[in-house]
């Protein structure tokens, strides 16, 4: 959970500038708006992964193995049940797609009423987990749906001959070989949920988003401006350079 | 062990319906190792895919251990397949996986204890000679090692009966001829029995003990391989079994008759030849001949060019009826 935060307003005044000031309380100035904005972002961003990876998990392995064609119609053979599975896929698939073409400024006003609902506010970085993660769901099954797609249908085959049950399949053969293709994916979301944060920031969502917003914008704050942008770009290498290690790693291809 | 009967199957694609299997039907005895034979597009694969309940055939019964396999599902049918092992052209294996892991899937989807697993494990690594390799990944091994990899992993669960389906497609000729006699290793050491599928003679001969040759979905021919082998009747078999050249020119010169003479296991040791010619009047000779392995009996073939008159040989056909040799006049068998 969030720690307890100063306010903005309060930082705001941490620092009344001009000559009498001296270096150190500036640099503390700076330093605990930025720390303030850097934990919201990170505690949006991190909440929101952890739920769009796992609902987007479950998402796009229902879209690959409900796909025409697909692994489904290697264990499946009653015509009834295909169709039942093909409906599933449509409509899974359509929802996916609508919500992705939601931009999500919009998304986040959407749904401010879901978000009191579910954090008892539509304001803050708890509120902003909930738009943040439902924007992020429908990106995930895709990315878990294309790295399912891009497996040897063999392995599959090879499963399903030895005898292995569906569940068998998803967590002991797809899983861990798109394990690599699905930490890319990670990765992508993540940096991806960085600058959605961002625009979460901006209807009171906290984080680097509000700094750049409250301090860079309205109180014509350059310096803060800049850190923000040096804070958000090293977010991202940082994430970035972890994931391709960790997807290499996992590759032994 | 395994009977077919009336197996059907086919495909509808946009060019239209294809039988892959028409009608087929085909015994297969514990312990044999039987060789499916025939070009592409045959329906040999798609007989060892329904076999395997990869793909479900259209009518027909797939009567193994006494269960009907086109009619069981779920549950069962995965107890079925555990009874199975599947070895795969392009191997299959698990790539994020070690080879120990690879070989132990069957056994871990069948929930098995791990002190059991790493048994078993080890036995198989050390069957198919890849011990040292327990720790290394898929992509670092060469073809040969993978599809012993295969191999072990279609053992894993202590399978009556493995389908290979091209398991030496992808191999050079050196590694085919190390995986085959590991496979009949296994098969010797095991009495497992096996369904090889191909497209090569040389496995045929190197391996199996019973073979199928099949065309336009259909088996055309069957039986112990050296019986298909040495008297092939269709004209598939024969293009297939018989490598002798035999130039048509040869079979019309006039008073010169032309024979192939089969000889198998023990007559290839003996100087047979020798003998006619030394008991008969006649002219013969040699146009053509070659002597191979075929499932570890020795068979040779000669084509011979035999002049003489027309009793004497009538006796010389006899004489080598009753030494066990096979001798087939060519005029009408042009191959």
């Amino acid at each position: 959970m969030l720690p307890n935060l100063p306010s903005w307003d309060e930082l705001a005044q941490s620092w009344s500038g001009g000559a009498s000031s001296s270096f150190e309380a500036y640099v503390q100035h700076i330093w605990r708006i930025m720390s303030r904005g850097t934990i919201e972002t990170v505690y949006m961003v991190g909440w929101a992964s952890l739920f769009a990876i796992l609902v987007g998990i479950i998402f796009g392995t229902i879209l690959y193995i409900t796909k025409p064609g697909g692994i489904y119609s290697l264990t499946v053979v009653n015509p009834i049940i295909g169709t039942a599975i093909n409906i599933v896929h449509r409509i899974l698939g359509t929802i996916i797609n609508v919500g992705r073409s939601i931009p999500f400024v919009v998304l986040i006003m959407l749904v401010f009423p879901l978000s009191r609902i579910i954090v008892g506010s539509s304001v803050g970085s708890t509120a902003a987990i909930v738009p943040l993660t439902i924007a992020a769901i429908p990106f995930m099954s895709r990315i878990v749906e294309s790295a399912l797609g891009e497996l040897d249908k063999g392995i599959i085959e090879a499963a399903i001959a030895a005898g292995a049950t569906p569940l068998q399949i998803i967590f002991r053969v797809l899983l861990p070989e798109s394990a690599p293709g699905l930490v890319s994916g990670f990765t992508l979301l993540i940096i991806n949920l960085i600058t959605f944060s961002a625009m979460a920031g901006l209807v009171g969502g906290g984080g680097l988003g509000q700094v750049a917003q409250s301090y860079g914008l309205f109180r014509h704050r350059q310096d803060i401006m800049i850190y923000t942008v040096i804070v958000m770009v090293l977010l991202v290498q940082i994430i970035q350079a972890l994931g391709q290690f960790i997807s290499r790693r996992l590759d032994k291809r | 062990m395994l009977q077919v009967r009336n197996l059907s199957k086919t495909y509808t694609t946009k060019e239209g319906t294809l039988h892959a299997l028409k009608n087929v039907s085909v015994d297969i005895n514990p312990g044999e190792i039987f060789g499916f034979i025939g070009l592409s597009g045959a329906g040999k694969t798609s007989l060892a895919r329904c076999v395997s309940a990869l793909e479900k055939a259209d009518s027909g019964e797939i009567i193994f251990q006494g269960a009907d396999i086109t009619k069981q599902k779920g549950a069962a049918l995965r107890t079925i397949r555990k009874k199975m092992g599947f070895v795969f052209q392009h191997f299959n294996l698990l790539m994020n996986a070690t080879v120990f892991e690879n070989i132990a899937f069957p056994l871990r989807i069948a929930r098995q204890s791990s002190a059991h697993i790493t048994q078993r494990v080890n036995e198989l690594m050390e069957l198919v000679g890849l011990t040292d390799k327990s720790a290394a990944y898929p992509a670092t091994l060469s073809g040969g090692q993978k599809q012993r990899v295969g191999i072990a992993r279609a053992l894993a669960s202590e399978p009556e009966l493995v389908i290979c389906d091209e398991a030496t497609s992808a191999l050079d000729p050196d590694t085919t001829r190390s995986i085959l006699s590991l496979i009949r290793q296994i098969g010797a050491k095991t009495g497992v029995t096996f369904i090889v599928i191909t497209h090569e003679m040389d496995v045929i001969k190197e391996l199996c003990t019973h073979v199928a040759v099949m065309e336009g979905g259909e088996i055309i021919e069957s039986g112990p391989v050296l019986d298909v082998l040495t008297a092939p009747k269709t004209p598939t078999a024969k293009r297939f079994f018989s490598k002798d050249y035999i130039d048509a020119t040869w079979i019309n010169l006039p008073k010169k008759r032309i024979f192939r003479a089969i000889f198998i296991g023990e007559a290839t040791r003996k100087a047979f030849i020798h003998d006619v010619i030394r008991k008969f009047d006649i002219e013969l000779s040699i146009l053509s001949g070659n002597i191979e392995s075929v499932g570890g009996t020795m068979v040779g073939s000669l084509i011979l060019e035999i002049s003489g008159k027309e009793n004497i040989l009538e006796e010389v056909q006899a004489y080598f009826h009753e030494n066990n040799v096979g001798i087939k006049e060519l005029s009408e068998h042009v191959t």
